[in-house]
């Protein structure tokens, strides 16, 4: 029985991306998971019992705006974030202490796994400083640029962030995402330096990178051990002393902002939300500003983590609210809600998901084809950000055309499928959404808009009617032992990528700033960045729109037959390697026939690409007297019954397997 | 073993009481035109071999001693068994092949075919032949099992060249080789084949020709060129999959092919199956009724055999395996009288599956009458005449179907496993579409 499973939405929140390139490669394998099912199940009977039966319900009135704190933790991946929660929630009162609190707010398998947080958390804490009681809201945000709208959201709800810095890796590409995020959100940054009880712990470095890259006073660093709980007690004073209390008013009318959501399968969808004016209530009614669709609120009540229900909540306070919503896109993330008959200027910001890596998903066979659309039905229930269209190979069947926030969102949801469905699917190649100007009246008409974008190759339209191609592009971060600098460099120019900036943090590390085309970066970029380093460079990245690029639609031939499904956009200068490479793995995975075959990769009439399969010049058992026939007979009607299912293009067979070769994401090289 | 043998003796009564009831029914005509059913070809399987050879994944076993007298006794009964069982009057080959058939004793020879011959019809003219090694075949020996009734000889030679003798495992050096064709040669004059490999790991085409020149100054009428196949087990695949030897390259191998039956094919050899050759009428009888599917019975152990057991009142042919392993098999046959271990019966469609890929290795394919004699309602014509994938292979000229029948051509025998899995599913979706038989037995 499938039940809903923690929070809904994915958030990214320890930001790990890329975890090491093991763990990466790690997560195309199917894993079984026994226990899934019991612990969801269980989880949400306790979340049923701790609305229906808790009597107590907390005054939140008590808490005025000047003893409440909001603010996040940001991090690079495994620099400590999740466990600094933990600390953070055991010292308030919030969890006991004990010593299963590893990550309580990491709740999926691949959160463990991959000792990232995908799933966001928000938590009350109360804490008493200097005789008064203050409440602590730690909106947990989601780290990763696949997420970076998200996190702006969480961000804009906060007036502070804890920036958590391991003391020996010192400061990494998410780092400085993380940071000038919160840094152009115009809040307090209090610098946390992590891991000092390591052995090879360098705070002072840290200190001095943070200073020099984020110009920070080296004693406003906070060094802690989150592990042994050094120091936390004063992350949670400075919480109180730095960080501004929220600007707001309990006598204005109602503005929340909806920061996050989830689906829960008996009472609908829960909306995270933080109460910039005003005070909500049971039986209020509200209006969403995107919608406009109102809604009578039928519960109230703050995170520690779990729901607690409460009376009211107010202005600059941070909680849930159940409103009869059906369905996550009803709660987007970013939508301001207010009381009916009572409109706000809605908050600034708000942006409906918006897809940039597309990849097809097929069942590995297309018995299965049931199965795995309710796999992906019940996942997206939870995460509106995956954009599904239904689409059909002539290869690989029946499937869909998925659009992610990103990489990591993908091989999540992907890792989701397998672990927690036990689904075995075909993830082809991800591509990015491409744009073209139009110039045709024409197609102008048709389309009804002039810049169309393109998310199969089949609607690409022809240079001819075209004022211009677009791709999207991406402001990466690299940050490196200076040592890997030179190959780094050659990589990013081999992946079409503009330089624009390069600055050592410290005596011995390089901060490179590159504009990439998306595309570059989709497929393996990352795992030849950590190889070619050693492992030691990180990167991060941000949406940087579109620029003018010189696309165009490559064309593979099979003795001169189109080869519908491996139809690709590609940049013109990169058209031959890829158009190679395509034309390689054909002739790898083509089994040889009574002819020969030409693999040709063309752009319009022009071949750019070949490759031969020789036809067989000798295929017949050499010795078959009494005692083979069986098993020749045997063989031949195996091979006679797998031709059947072969796909005719021309008249070469060519088996699936080939075209899952060709169009399936590839593993390392 | 009192009442085993009286068993065996009740049950041979009921077969001998069967075939005289049939004798009754059906008078038979000449022995030459005798009904397909009331003859057979005749495999023994010796399974015993000196040494492993490294591409061999036979039924073979390489014995401490052994105790031919009960093999002898075994090979015997089981013959006796099988033939009774089959209701077969005419043997028209045997085959002695393993293992090392030539390092039985003459005896044990002697003694099959003398009990064959009490059991059906063997006749004078009969084709005996005898897989020999040439280590184990002294002149001395071959002329004993010439006099024990082996009238031809298949000779193991593989190779000329003493590095891929080595390579293989072979006992023998190409010296050895030659000397034993010559003496074969000598006993058995116009009745030896030898057999050669290609397609070893590392072996060029130009050297590998010369080896073929060599033998054809020596050899007699009939030779097999057999490309290697890397059978999983064998100590070679074990090699190559571990690098320690280069993998056969199929292109070099294909070559060796063309080029060695074009050669053959110019100093008057026929090429009468994809791997056989003959001059002078030499082909082997034996064999040709495998590629024929006429009936053969297997004896000894792991023996296969296919046929209709008449003599126990069947109608349908049978795919027979004996028990694999020779004390366990001997067990059997001192048991029960045979060692058969499996029965499969062939359905028509299966044995019409068999005729035509079995047919198809030979150089006149399948004739409109062979054909007919396995499928009277559906013909050739029928079958293969209006698909358009069968066309195609017609155009490119590697299959031809004319008022003979059907068969490979030249280009078209190398590449007959490609064209099976196109007819192989024609045939089977025209069965399936043929006007409904009346339903059997009912």
């Amino acid at each position: 029985m499938w039940a809903p499973m923690g929070r809904g939405r994915w958030h990214g929140c320890a930001l790990t991306v890329w975890a090491t390139a093991a763990a990466h490669r790690g997560i195309l394998e199917p894993r079984p998971m026994p226990t899934r099912g019991a612990a969801a199940k269980s989880r949400s009977q306790d979340r049923l019992y701790s609305s229906a039966d808790r009597k107590e319900k907390i005054d939140m009135s008590r808490f005025s705006v000047e003893n409440i704190r909001n603010f996040s933790i940001i991090a690079h991946v495994d620099h400590g974030k999740s466990t600094l929660a933990d600390r953070l929630l055991e010292l308030t009162g919030t969890i006991d202490k004990t010593k299963n609190n590893k990550q309580v707010l990491d709740k999926l398998q691949v959160e463990r796994e991959r000792g990232i947080t995908v799933k966001a958390q928000t938590a009350s804490l109360f804490y008493n400083y200097e005789g008064k009681q203050y409440l602590l809201n730690l909106i947990d945000t989601p780290g990763h640029v696949d997420f970076s709208y998200e996190v702006s959201r969480s961000l804009s709800a906060c007036q502070g962030v804890l920036l958590v810095v391991d003391a020996n890796e010192g400061i990494q590409a998410q780092t400085v995402a993380n940071f000038f995020l919160a840094f152009e959100a115009q809040l307090s940054v209090i610098p946390v330096i992590n891991k000092i009880d390591l052995k090879n712990a360098d705070p002072e470095r840290v200190e001095k990178q943070i200073e020099k890259v984020f110009d920070i006073p080296t004693d406003e660093c906070i060094k802690i051990s989150a592990k042994l709980g050094t120091n936390v007690e004063r992350v949670l004073q400075a919480v109180i002393e730095r960080i501004p209390p929220p600007k707001v008013h309990r006598k204005n009318p109602l503005k929340a902002l909806v920061f996050d959501s989830t689906f829960d399968q008996y009472r609908g969808v829960i909306a995270n939300v933080a109460l910039f004016d005003g005070v909500v209530s049971k039986g209020d009614k509200i209006v969403s500003a995107h919608t406009k669709k109102i809604y009578e609120v039928n519960e109230v009540g703050v995170l520690n983590p779990n729901e607690q229900p409460t009376h009211k909540l107010y202005a600059g306070q941070v909680g849930y609210l159940i409103a009869g919503m059906k369905d996550v896109t009803e709660a987007q993330i970013g939508d301001t809600l207010y009381l009916h008959k009572q409109p706000v200027e809605p908050l600034p910001g708000f942006k409906s998901a918006k897809p940039m890596v597309f990849a097809g998903m097929y069942p590995i066979d297309q018995s299965e084809y049931n199965n795995l659309k309710s796999a992906v039905e019940k996942l997206t229930i939870n995460d509106s950000s995956v954009t599904v269209h239904r689409d059909s190979s002539l290869a690989l069947g029946a499937g869909w055309r998925l659009g992610f926030l990103g990489l990591l969102h993908m091989e999540v949801f992907n890792q989701r499928l397998e672990q927690e469905y036990n689904a075995s699917v075909i993830l082809t190649t991800p591509t990015v959404p491409y744009k073209a100007v139009l110039s045709s009246a024409k197609l102008i008409k048709e389309y009804r808009e002039k810049e169309i974008t393109i998310i199969n190759p089949a609607q690409f339209p022809d240079k001819s009617k075209v004022t211009e191609y677009l791709e999207p592009v991406v402001l990466g971060t690299i940050i490196t032992p200076d040592e890997y600098t030179g190959k780094i460099m050659m990589l990013c120019q081999a992946r079409r990528a503009v330089q624009k900036n390069m600055v050592y943090i410290d005596q011995n590390r390089v901060m490179l700033k590159y504009l990439f085309p998306l595309n570059e970066i989709v497929v393996d970029f990352y795992d030849s960045l950590k190889s070619l380093s050693s492992g030691y460079a990180s990167f991060d990245y941000e949406d940087a729109g579109y620029q003018t690029a010189e696309l165009v639609k490559m064309d593979i031939l099979l003795n001169g037959n189109l080869v519908e499904e491996l139809v690709t956009i590609v940049h013109k200068d990169k058209a031959h390697s890829v158009g190679k490479a395509i034309c390689e793995r054909l002739k790898d995975s083509l089994p040889r026939q009574l002819f020969e075959i030409a693999i040709q990769a063309a752009i319009g009439s022009k071949i750019i690409a070949r490759e031969t399969v020789k036809a067989y010049r000798k295929n017949v058992l050499a010795k078959c007297y009494g005692g083979d026939i069986t098993r020749k007979m045997k063989l031949l009607k195996r091979q006679a019954e797998g031709k059947k299912k072969l796909r005719k293009i021309g008249n070469i067979e060519v088996p699936k397997d080939a075209f899952i070769k060709v169009l399936r994401t590839q593993p390392d090289k | 073993m009192a009442l085993p043998a009286a068993r065996a003796r009740g049950w041979a009564a009921a077969v001998k009481m069967a075939q005289r009831r049939r004798h009754a029914e059906a008078p038979r005509g000449s022995p030459s035109r005798a009904p397909p059913g009331s003859r057979a070809a005749l495999y023994v399987h010796w399974p015993y071999c000196e040494k492993r050879c490294s591409y061999c994944n036979f039924n073979k076993y390489i014995p401490r001693g052994v105790e031919e007298a009960a093999m002898r006794s075994c090979l015997v009964t089981e013959a006796q068994t099988l033939l009774r069982l089959s209701g077969v009057q005419r043997v028209e080959s045997v085959f002695f092949g393993g293992g090392t058939p030539s390092l039985a004793s003459p005896n044990t020879v002697a003694a099959v075919l003398e009990a064959v011959d009490q059991i059906s019809h063997l006749p004078a003219d009969s084709e005996v032949t005898l897989e020999a090694n040439p280590t184990s075949a002294p002149g001395s020996r071959l002329a004993a099992f010439g006099a024990a009734g082996v009238n031809r000889l298949s000779i193991g030679l593989q190779s000329l060249d003493d590095t891929e003798l080595q390579l293989l495992g072979r006992t023998h050096s190409a010296r050895d080789a030659l000397q034993t064709l010559a003496e074969a040669r000598r006993l058995f004059p116009g009745r030896v084949s030898v057999d050669l490999m290609l397609g070893l790991p590392a072996q060029q085409v130009g050297p590998w020709l010369g080896q073929l020149r060599t033998l054809l100054g020596c050899c007699d009428d009939h030779l097999s060129l057999y490309q290697l196949t890397l059978e999983r087990g064998t100590a070679l695949f074990t090699q190559v999959q571990r690098g320690a030897l280069p993998a056969p390259d199929p292109e070099l191998a294909a070559e060796m092919y063309q080029e060695g039956r074009a050669m053959l094919r110019e100093v008057g050899f026929r090429q009468y199956e994809v791997s056989n050759f003959a001059r002078n009428g030499a082909l082997s009888t034996h064999n040709w009724t495998y590629w024929q599917c006429g009936q053969y019975l297997g004896v000894g152990p792991g023996a296969h055999g296919r046929f209709v057991p008449q003599g126990a009142g069947g109608h349908t042919r049978e795919a027979r395996i004996q028990t694999l392993e020779p004390d366990n098999w001997m067990k059997e046959v001192m048991l029960f009288g045979h060692g058969t271990r499996r029965r499969v019966p062939l359905g028509q469609l299966e044995l019409l599956e068999e005729v035509l890929a079995m047919g198809l290795r030979t150089d006149v394919g399948i004739t409109h009458q062979h054909w007919q004699q396995f499928e009277p309602q559906l013909s050739l014509w029928d079958v293969f005449g209006a698909s358009q994938e069968v066309k195609a292979l017609l155009a490119q000229g590697l299959l031809l179907l004319d008022h003979r029948g059907l068969r490979c051509s030249w280009e078209g025998l190398a590449v007959l496993d490609s064209l099976l899995l196109t007819l192989l599913p024609r045939l089977q979706e025209a069965w399936q579409q043929r006007t409904p038989s009346p339903v059997q037995g009912g």
